[in-house]
């Protein structure tokens, strides 16, 4: 059963996603992983967002137009960008600092699983076939805060909000605001709370959905699109 | 004005100098960065059972990839293989051994090598797979993974120019690892697309001073 289509997912969390970005304090620094964090900028209007790829580019612009395509200008996920104005480049070392650090005030990814306890996994399916990590471990530990973009369910249904991870874990603990098509959850204090829903459902359809344990804000609110 | 640079040397006569078993750092994210004329050399020479340490291996038969086809590696060290699944394929046979390290612990690991520093603690990590049997501590109630540097016997790096010293500047993200392996391996055999007179660089712009940098090949 689709209650979301798959494009009007994608959009409502990249659209979702983007105004929490607009509420943050400015000017802010935020990496985005593969997926549906790249789409998050098309909804930003603040000047004062500034995306970091950790390849070694602080001053990420849009994507570059065909036939405009530099093969040295590229973002984490290997795709043709252009420089934003006041843009600047760095070693792998210096950008790992950056994320490391501290100094990164956002992260935007892509997840597998996350569980209730604010666990993420998003590196390794263990089938064999992967062989790779790339930033994800130092964006979930280094980033001051780790907003996880991922549709609800996984393609045959199953709730991907669990109880308990079952991959490989990417950060323990590390999650601050999971947005999926169908709700807005915030862990706090070591507990996941819903804070938004979708218009499509009711909150036990939600519950059906969820294999993770969760609260209820008590000025729960509809998402909107 | 002719160039006087005394580090230039063919790409041929630079690769002649990596002998089986070496130990090799090379620059690179994806495409960007990579030195594909030394690592074209480097297949060619045949030179078997070499350790890469390198953030990915290229993609099937591209840059690196093309050194794992010919069967020219023993083990890599890097971060993120799934541009090229040979590089899983190849493990799952038992034909190369395969080192994951996250990105950053990485970058800075080779770094570290370069500046004289064995080992260092950080927060990435912890408690997942990539940390089994490594030593922690907790510093400041944050528990900490040991990670040890990584050096080699070469770097072979791509730069954009250097001046006849061997000073460095690089291109946009193609900088990545590359000024980092320049200070990390014994020998820094460098590609660049152009070299310039001494003097002809901003000195405030320059990236990798020419103490890092043993050899220069002309990439083009």
């Amino acid at each position: 059963m689709t209650i979301v289509e798959k494009e009007a997912a994608r959009i409502r969390i990249a659209k979702r996603i983007a105004q929490e970005l607009e509420e943050m304090p400015k000017p802010l620094f935020a990496n985005l992983g593969v997926g549906i964090p790249t789409m998050v900028p098309e909804y930003i209007k603040s000047e004062e967002v500034y995306i970091q790829a950790e390849n070694g580019i602080l001053g990420v612009g849009p994507p570059a137009a065909p036939g405009k395509e530099d093969r040295n200008l590229i973002d984490a996920g290997r795709r043709p960008i252009t420089e934003r104005k006041g843009c600047s480049y760095f070693d792998s070392a210096t950008s790992f600092g950056m994320i490391r650090g501290g100094h990164i005030d956002v992260t935007v990814i892509g997840a597998l699983e996350v569980d209730q306890e604010g666990n993420i996994a998003n590196w390794i399916i263990p089938n064999g076939k992967q062989l790779g990590v790339g930033g994800a471990m130092d964006l979930v530990t280094g980033a001051k805060s780790v907003i996880v973009a991922m549709t609800h369910t996984t393609g045959d249904g199953k709730s991907k909000i669990l109880s308990r991870c079952t991959l490989p874990i990417t950060g323990y603990g590390a999650l601050d605001l999971l947005v999926t098509e169908l709700a807005v959850m915030r862990f706090v204090e070591g507990k996941l709370v819903l804070e938004e829903i979708a218009p499509e459902i009711t909150l036990d359809e939600l519950r059906q959905l969820t294999d993770a344990r969760f609260h209820v804000a008590n000025d729960l609110k509809v998402m909107k699109d | 004005m002719p160039i006087d640079c005394k580090k230039l040397k063919s790409i041929k006569e630079a690769i002649s100098l990596i002998k089986p078993g070496a130990r090799i750092m090379v620059g690179g994210f994806g495409n960007a960065g990579v030195p594909n004329m030394l690592i074209e050399a480097l297949t060619e020479s045949g030179a078997r059972d070499l350790t890469i340490i390198s953030n990915d291996l290229g993609s099937p038969g591209v840059g690196l990839g093309k050194l794992l086809r010919n069967k020219q590696v023993k083990g890599v060290i890097g971060s993120y293989f799934n541009w090229n699944p040979e590089v899983a394929e190849a493990f799952n046979n038992g034909e190369i051994e395969v080192t994951l390290i996250p990105q950053g612990t990485m970058a800075e690991a080779i770094r570290a090598a370069g500046v004289g520093i064995p080992a260092f603690y950080t927060p990435t990590g912890v408690g997942t797979e990539l940390a089994k049997g490594k030593e922690t501590k907790t510093f400041n109630g944050k528990e900490c993974v040991l990670q040890e540097a990584i050096g080699a016997d070469f770097s072979l790096i791509k730069a954009h120019k250097s001046d006849e010293l061997g000073n460095l500047v690089y291109y946009k993200t193609a900088r990545n690892f590359n000024p980092l392996m320049a200070m990390g391996a014994v020998v820094t055999i460098a590609e660049v697309d152009e070299i310039v007179p001494t003097g002809s660089l901003d000195p405030e712009c320059i990236v990798t001073p020419h103490i890092f940098v043993d050899i220069l090949c002309l990439g083009r």
